[in-house]
């Protein structure tokens, strides 16, 4: 025990005391390198050699994709990382205090009370069966050296909900999680990490699970807490945007490394690394316009006819309840209209009910009432058979290739699914022709045929995934979030493929995204959606330019990267 | 379709060099890989190989005959000429203890095809034909399953007569519920799935995706339970054996061999111990081997 | 909530009256000859016809099925299984005369098992050693591979041969119950203790726990205060499954031990076809079954607050099998 109260005293005496503390930063980490043991006796670097200090009060992000080993970084300087990892060599150090290989118990002093981390997934971060009061009274107990009395812990909690803001602490302190937004349990969370008075706040994706209005107001509020209280803040993100918006200093990692590190306006004006540099193309904010086909610039779709029209649709949901019944009213007399060779996106946050729409276009949810058109023939009120016949004009892709591909079936099964199963291309040899052919379209080579979905990268599934939609030649896709789930790097590869696609084939997309910066790249005409109404619809250029509806302003401002964009762009 | 079940399980996150080997290859490479350092898996497959070995061929396990004993040389305890011992007879209890595996594992085999093939097929139904199909299949589920199997299997063989097929057909049938549990609950998780809904997207019809999407992915976790209910049933057999509702005396059964041994047990312990051990050892490998299937196809 | 009850009652009657249904129809219907299946198999070449005629008449066999259906319901309503053909004595009398002894054994068997359960789950999860969690792990697959018969003669070799610390036999004092059980909690604990400790793991690497981490908790103060509650539910939902093997365990247990008590009394009234006695034993399991699940049905989710939640508003799937 003394040996830990000295640890607590080294740790967190106020500065000033010890003259190192001046010197060095809240958090300094050194030539860190972490494995994964994949095998008997077999590591796999995840983190090699990286390093990063935060000095007080300030505010740095840490960007990389998935893989880049981020989040083991993170985890290693928290001591929290899994049994099957191991530090290989390097350094962590808390104002110039080596925890490098420090137990369990020890590293229990330093978390919360010197660094308070901020989870990714607020939804499954708190204890389901606990109230939030309890949470955060055992975040404020764990880390008050002297054993204070329950009242003043409960004060303390309190008062960290309010700093978090949640205006209504009293409330929340009585509620469980499941009742509490997902914006609140994030600052719910803050207050934990907040409740134990830390230097520095390690937050990890805090808002990727997030609507885009409520990760800006979070994110707002994380700014704000470090100019009040004067703590350093370590963001970590995959969005080059929101790293830019708000942070001092950025350090771009990629496969373990750091391959960036800078103040913003440097890493923005100049970057020196390769990668950084193709990350910041890629991001959607870089972008003024449509993104143009590889092949040329594509013949502008001037008053073309209408290929998908949807009137009217409405669509309730059931829940029943205490012997009444609830109703959760999904789409409320929403319309839309796709014209031939143009994109429409759909844009929206969650329940915003953009999902039950393209579900309903694709004919897989059926609508109370309204109508659907395709073309000329009308899909509402189709039996199973002609449903069928349109699917050879309309097809889907799902937001998640990881779960919209069988993981038995090889990639050319996948793509001949469809030609088997409407039995338009007889004879194996023609088939696998035509597979090769699919395959070719999406930027896939031969070499795929016979791999598993399991074998593929995530990009490479979703081209997959395109790929069998093409291959009944429809007119019509239905991409639901198809991009979301991607790198940002990948994102621009499979938006730049679907603008060829369209140039090539003449498709018409219906393309429903949470992420308006994306809409801006591929889409001609844009639907706002809050609540299962339409907010706001008509072309990209204007709905941008000059938003009617407030909503839409809102959605537009909360938009990270403004700093990424281009000079005289909006 | 084990290669492809395995590539199924391999981890995602860490796409390493041997992503780029066909799936089959892959699988069977570090299959053998993680078996030598899997002492434990092997052992039971080795005492599993030998025991079907003693189903077989039981003459080339051992020199004594299952019913002709020395009753001279009655109770001898376990030596290296009796590995078991022998019994009041005089019969050496390793020579019955091979022959009996025959009785035990025939029946064994027989309740688990009926459970997995009855089960699977009732699940199936369940999960896939519709919310009434599924109303009226689970809770005459429910009704099999509020009686324990044993008990079931008990009044079964009571009403059927006694007999080693018997129990084999009440053991069987007494584990039906369950296997439909199993298989509805993966048909319903898989239902979801969005490939299945791609599938339908794509033009391919009800009974095309049952058996294209749905049975493939569903069968995997039944099959893990397949293997565990291996160890089940046999613990079942015996225990139905060793209450006497198997064959009759003479004849060498593994849970009626410790029952003949249990009047003695006093004095001469290993007459029912040593063909218990061997039994326990038995089911003991099954639940290892089921494990490992299991995590393979998590 | 009114419509969530009433509908777990409903299928809890629903399950007595399908297992009694079920019962008739393999002991009453099926045989070729139900009235053999009344006297002791030894005895039936020596019963005269007349005497079987009388018994047949009294039995109700001459009347049609469906009325005789009716008739045995109508009994069973009140309690009245017809009379045991071996002693003569009512069904009911016969069962409660037995029961407590089996109570008694299956609730201590209960108790000692879920206690090594989570002995095993809280071991493997707070241990920081590999090869601990490992053996511990082992332990469970072990505990339910091996038969209760052979635990059940092994403990007695030793316990009460070998080392003379236990009677052998016999049903009565406390030092008489040790034995069995033991013998009985042993593969009781094997799903539950399974169950557990996948639980406690995957609780133990969710993502409250990570908070929990970096709140400054120790590893015990989270496996106490964090995973215990949330891991330990789950157990729950195998009720039924470890009441089934409370009723199996016990027919072994007390036929190795010489114990008076249902199980062996279901082993004695099937060894001598004793069919109101089977059908009255097997009603009884499964109005026990369908009671133990109401219970849970109706407990569990007052002891998780999301489950409240959805009660309130809708009526989950199946308050055991719909959260995980």
């Amino acid at each position: 025990m003394t040996d830990a109260a000295t640890v607590t005293s080294e740790v967190t005496d106020s500065p000033g005391k010890e003259p190192r503390e001046e010197r060095e930063p809240l958090l300094r980490i050194s030539d860190l390198a972490i494995d994964y043991r994949t095998g008997r006796r077999r590591w796999t670097p995840a983190v090699r050699g990286a390093g990063l200090h935060v000095a007080p009060g300030e505010f740095v992000s840490l960007v990389g994709e998935s893989g880049s080993g981020k989040t083991t970084l993170v985890q290693g300087a928290l001591g929290l990382l899994p049994i099957s990892a191991r530090i290989r060599a390097g350094s962590i150090a808390y104002s110039g205090v080596d925890v490098t290989g420090w137990n369990d118990r020890r590293m229990a002093l330093v978390r919360g009370n010197y660094v308070g981390f901020i989870p990714q997934d607020p939804n499954t971060s708190l204890n389901p069966v606990k109230r939030i009061g309890q949470q955060v009274i055992e975040a404020v107990r764990f880390n008050d050296p002297d054993a204070g009395d329950a009242a003043r812990h409960r004060e303390a909690a309190l008062e960290s909900l309010r700093t978090a803001g949640l205006k209504d602490a009293e409330r929340v302190f009585q509620q469980y999680p499941h009742e509490l937004s997902g914006g609140m349990k994030q600052r719910a969370l803050i207050a934990i990490a907040l409740a134990g008075k830390p230097k520095i706040i390690v937050a990890d994706e805090p808002t990727s699970a997030l609507d885009v209005t409520v990760q800006k107001v979070i994110l707002d509020h994380l700014v704000g807490l470090r100019e009040e209280l004067g703590i350093g803040i370590l963001l970590v993100t995959h969005d080059l945007g929101v790293a830019l918006d708000r942070s001092d200093r950025i350090l771009v990692m990629q496969d373990g490394e750091i391959v960036e590190e800078g103040p913003v306006g440097q890493v923005l004006e100049s970057a020196t690394n390769d990668y950084t540099r193709r990350l910041l193309d890629a991001a959607p904010a870089r972008h003024i316009g449509r993104l143009e086909p590889t092949s040329g610039a594509r013949p502008v779709p001037a008053a073309a006819s209408a290929v998908l029209e949807a009137r009217a649709l409405t669509k309730t949901y059931h829940l029943r309840g205490r012997g009444r019944q609830r109703e959760l009213r999904a789409l409320d007399a929403t319309g839309l209209v796709v014209r031939k060779g143009t994109t429409h996106a759909i844009v929206g946050e969650s329940g915003a009910g953009k999902s039950t729409l393209a579900s309903i276009l694709a004919g897989f949810t059926s609508a109370d009432s309204g109508t659907v058109h395709v073309g000329d023939r009308e899909l509402t009120g189709l039996r199973r058979g002609q449903l069928r016949e349109i699917r050879r004009d309309l097809q889907f892709v799902f937001q998640n290739p990881f779960t919209s591909l069988d993981p038995r079936f090889t990639v050319s099964k996948i793509i001949a699914e469809p030609l088997v199963a409407f039995g338009s291309v007889t004879g194996k040899r023609e088939r696998t022709a035509r597979v090769v052919e699919l395959l070719k379209a999406v930027a896939l080579d031969e070499s795929y045929l016979h791999r598993l979905p399991s074998q593929l990268s995530g990009g490479q599934r979703q081209r997959v995934a395109i790929a069998r939609a093409l291959a009944l030649r429809p007119e019509i896709l239905v991409l639901d979030e198809a991009v979301s789930s991607l790198d940002v790097s990948v994102q621009a590869q499979i938006l730049q493929l679907l603008v060829d696609l369209q140039a090539e084939f003449g498709l018409s997309y219906v393309f429903v995204t949470h992420d308006l910066g994306v809409v801006r790249l591929i889409s001609d005409d844009v639907t706002v959606m809050k609540d299962g109404a339409v907010v706001e619809t008509g072309p990209v250029e204007q709905v941008f330019r000059s938003p009617r509806h407030e909503y839409t302003r809102e959605l537009l401002e909360a938009i990270p990267g403004a700093r990424l964009a281009p000079a005289g762009a909006n | 379709m084990t290669a492809e079940l395995d590539t199924f399980a391999a981890p995602t996150r860490l796409p390493g060099p041997a992503a780029e080997r066909p799936a089959f290859a892959r699988s069977l490479v570090s299959r053998l890989g993680e078996l030598a350092h899997q002492p434990i898996l092997v052992l039971s497959w080795i005492i599993v190989l030998v025991v079907i070995g003693w189903a077989v061929a039981p003459g080339l396990f051992t020199s004594y005959g299952p019913y002709t004993g020395d009753t001279a040389a009655s109770f001898v305890p376990p030596s290296a000429e009796h590995w078991f011992g022998t019994d009041r007879l005089g019969r050496d209890l390793f020579a019955r203890s091979v022959y009996g595996a025959r009785t035990t594992l025939t029946a064994t085999l027989l309740a688990v095809i009926i459970a997995f093939g009855v089960g699977m097929a009732v699940g199936l139904v369940a999960g896939f034909a519709g919310r009434v199909a599924d109303t009226v299949i689970m809770r005459v589920v429910d009704v099999f399953l509020a009686i324990p199997s044993l008990l079931l299997a008990m009044v079964m063989v009571s009403v059927l007569g006694y007999s080693t097929t018997n129990i084999a057909l009440a053991v069987g049938i007494s584990s039906i519920a369950s296997f439909a549990r199993v298989m509805r609950a993966q048909v319903l998780s898989v239902v979801t799935q969005d490939y299945v809904k791609a599938a339908y997207g794509l033009g391919v019809g009800r009974l095309g995706v049952m058996v294209k999407h749905v049975v493939p992915n569903s069968l995997s976790s039944v099959i893990a339970l397949a293997a565990l209910e291996v160890g089940t049933a046999v613990l079942a057999v015996a225990s139905l054996g060793f209450l006497g509702y198997g064959a009759p005396p003479p004849e060498p059964e593994w849970g009626l061999l410790v029952a003949e041994g249990r009047d003695y047990v006093a004095v001469h312990p290993w007459a029912s111990i040593m063909p218990g051990v061997a039994l326990a050892i038995v089911v003991i490998a099954t639940h290892r081997i089921s494990t490992s299937f299991r995590k393979d196809h998590r | 909530m009114l419509r969530y009850v009433t509908l777990k009652v409903g299928r809890a009657l629903f399950v007595v009256w399908a297992a009694f249904t079920l019962t008739f129809v393999l002991l009453f219907v099926l045989p070729v000859n139900p009235v053999d299946l009344l006297f002791d198999p030894a005895e039936i070449n020596t019963i005269p016809p007349e005497v079987r005629k009388q018994v047949a008449e009294n039995y109700g066999f001459d009347d049609p099925v469906i009325v005789q259906y009716l008739d045995r319901l109508g009994h069973a309503l009140t309690g009245d299984f017809g009379n045991s053909v071996q002693s003569g004595r009512p069904v009911t009398a016969a069962i409660l005369d037995v029961l407590p002894s089996t109570l008694v054994l299956a609730s201590g068997a209960l108790v000692l098992a879920l206690l090594i359960a989570f002995v095993i789950a809280l071991v493997a999860t707070s241990t920081r050693h590999a090869w601990v969690r490992n053996l511990v792990e082992a332990l469970p697959s072990g505990s339910v591979s091996v038969p209760v018969f052979l635990s059940g003669i092994l403990i007695l070799q030793i316990f009460s041969f070998r080392l003379s610390w236990f009677p052998a036999f016999g049903g009565e004092g406390a030092r008489s119950l040790v034995l069995p059980l033991i013998t009985l909690a042993i593969p009781v604990s094997g799903p539950i203790a399974q169950l557990l400790v996948r639980s406690f793991a995957t609780e133990f690497h969710s993502g409250y726990v990570t908070t929990s981490w970096a709140k400054g908790a120790t590893r015990g103060g989270i496996i106490i205060r964090d995973v215990f509650r949330n891991a330990s539910l789950p157990a729950f939902t195998i009720a039924g499954i470890t009441f089934g093997n409370l009723i199996a365990g016990s027919v072994i247990t007390e036929t190795v031990f010489a114990r008076k008590g249902i199980g062996r009394m279901t082993q004695i009234a099937i060894n001598t076809l004793d069919v109101p006695l089977v059908q009255g034993v097997v009603v009884l399991v499964a109005v026990s079954f369908a009671l133990i699940n109401l219970i849970v049905d109706l407990i569990y989710p007052l002891l998780d607050p999301r489950l409240r939640a959805t009660l309130a508003i809708s009526i989950p799937q199946a308050a055991t099998g719909g959260l995980r």
